[in-house]
């Protein structure tokens, strides 16, 4: 089947931050997440949190002189926002686990129909890392996840149990993957924007979970 | 009764190292060794290079990394043989490649643990508690064979306190007392490494004057300092 091209991670992105309230508290995944930091010049007010007990990073302007010791959760180079504060772990995680953080956005390998979260570990694998993933996951008061609506075999990522290695279960609210985004209700998927020439009749046979629709319908 | 007690003289200056190799001096074979630092910083360089050149056998390593490419970080441990268990986050770095040739050969044994969770059993050990109950890891593969319980309608585990024989962590500054001073995201671990350890030994780059740091400037007290060493002093 050909598929459209879909949203650029960039336009995914964008569609992200739009779920994203000025002054408040995020903390953004390792991989796609991080491109949301980067297209935001001012931050909008938010506050990024990372792991590493930094509260109020934002991107680093270019020729901008990098610090060792201020750098995000995969290890680049940041930079502190005016009002930035730094604690020790213990105090990152109760930010975390404490109900304090707005949001996590965070990558998957799958999401489930009913919001299950696995992403931290492949199948059987030797070597896995789980880092703050489920802290975060548990205790974020919203979950949006950025991925690929793909697996690297074409298989659908939003599946209706999911048999990846669980990270947390009914967490996630949001998916956007680069054709669709979907909010997770008690009833379960619901489309709520949609890539320009992808539709519902095509998302249907590339997702495995079902889903309702609340698009607009267009008349043609 | 008035009797006064016996007045045991404790020295208000911490023990100054003047080597890594003086500092790091006094680990056994099967002690559990804490080791700071989170994505390749605020770790012990030269106390990590010291250890691993000690004479000692199957230590169980707590880490949050397993290695990052950088010369002198955890790697050291693994490429030198020390570590048979490892109690770790986030391992998965492409460049922990000491740590991944052991674990391939069945060399070490893995623990994995929530980040968070890592930190509060350090915090819990330091504090002396027993435990504590979380929601992190309910539901899976990490939470399994934890008793659990259900508290205010939401399912909870139990994890345990990690108490550490060494810890050996990194500060910025420090003065003679061991007060210590971190440096922006390199803090991290390291104050509760420090706490949950029997032993704390610290590299800080710059040793001050009591007094130097303000009271309400000091991250850590003393008081969970033992031994300090001042990074490029002794080699």
């Amino acid at each position: 089947m050909n598929l459209p091209n879909g949203w650029s991670k960039y336009e995914q992105a964008e569609k992200v931050i739009n779920y994203l309230r000025p002054h408040s508290y995020v903390n953004l995944g390792v991989g796609m997440p991080g491109i949301v930091a980067e297209l935001l010049d001012d931050t909008k007010g938010i506050n990024f949190h990372c792991e590493n007990g930094i509260v109020g990073y934002r991107g680093l302007n270019d020729q901008e002189e990098v610090d060792p010791d201020i750098i995000d959760a995969a290890t680049n180079p940041v930079g502190l926002i005016a009002g930035a504060a730094i604690v020790a772990h213990d105090l990152s995680f109760a930010i975390a686990r404490g109900g304090r953080l707005d949001t996590a956005v965070l990558g998957a390998f799958q999401v489930s129909e009913s919001g299950d979260l696995a992403n931290w570990k492949s199948p059987n694998a030797l070597i896995a890392g789980v880092g703050g993933a489920m802290d975060l996951a548990v205790g974020a008061k919203e979950v949006i996840i950025m991925m690929k609506h793909l697996d690297k075999n074409g298989e659908s990522k939003i599946v209706k149990d999911c048999t990846y290695p669980i990270t947390a279960r009914k967490v996630v609210d949001y998916i956007v993957t680069e054709f669709a985004v979907f909010a997770i209700n008690p009833n379960g998927l619901v489309v709520v924007d949609i890539a320009d020439g992808m539709t519902e009749e095509i998302l249907a046979t590339i997702t495995e979970a079902p889903f309702t629709s609340n698009l607009l319908k267009m008349e043609v | 009764m008035g009797v006064n007690t016996v007045d045991v003289e404790t020295p208000s200056h911490r023990k100054l190292a003047r080597t890594p190799q003086e500092a790091v001096a006094g680990m056994n074979d099967g002690d559990l060794l804490l080791v700071g630092g989170w994505g390749g910083i605020g770790v012990p360089h030269e106390l990590i290079l010291a250890t691993s050149k000690l004479p000692v056998r199957n230590l169980t390593l707590v880490s949050n990394n397993c290695g990052t490419g950088i010369a002198g970080d955890v790697g050291e441990l693994f490429k030198a043989g020390l570590i048979s268990k490892v109690i770790t986050t986030f391992p998965v770095h492409t460049e922990a490649v000491d740590y991944l040739d052991r674990v391939k050969k069945g060399e070490v044994e893995v623990e994995l643990t929530p980040q968070g969770t890592l930190a509060e059993r350090l915090r819990c050990a330091g504090a002396g508690l027993g435990g504590f109950f979380t929601p992190t890891g309910v539901g899976t593969e990490l939470g399994e064979n934890k008793e659990s319980r259900v508290i205010n309608g939401r399912e909870f585990i139990l994890e345990q306190p990690l108490h550490g024989d060494f810890a050996i962590i990194k500060a910025d500054l420090a003065d003679e007392m061991g007060n210590l001073r971190f440096r922006f995201a390199a803090r991290s671990f390291n104050p509760l490494m420090a706490m949950a350890a029997r032993k704390t030994i610290v590299e800080v780059r710059e040793l001050v004057p009591v007094g130097a740091i303000k009271p309400d400037d000091i991250h850590l007290p003393g008081i969970f300092v033992d031994t300090i060493y001042v990074s490029g002093s002794g080699s």
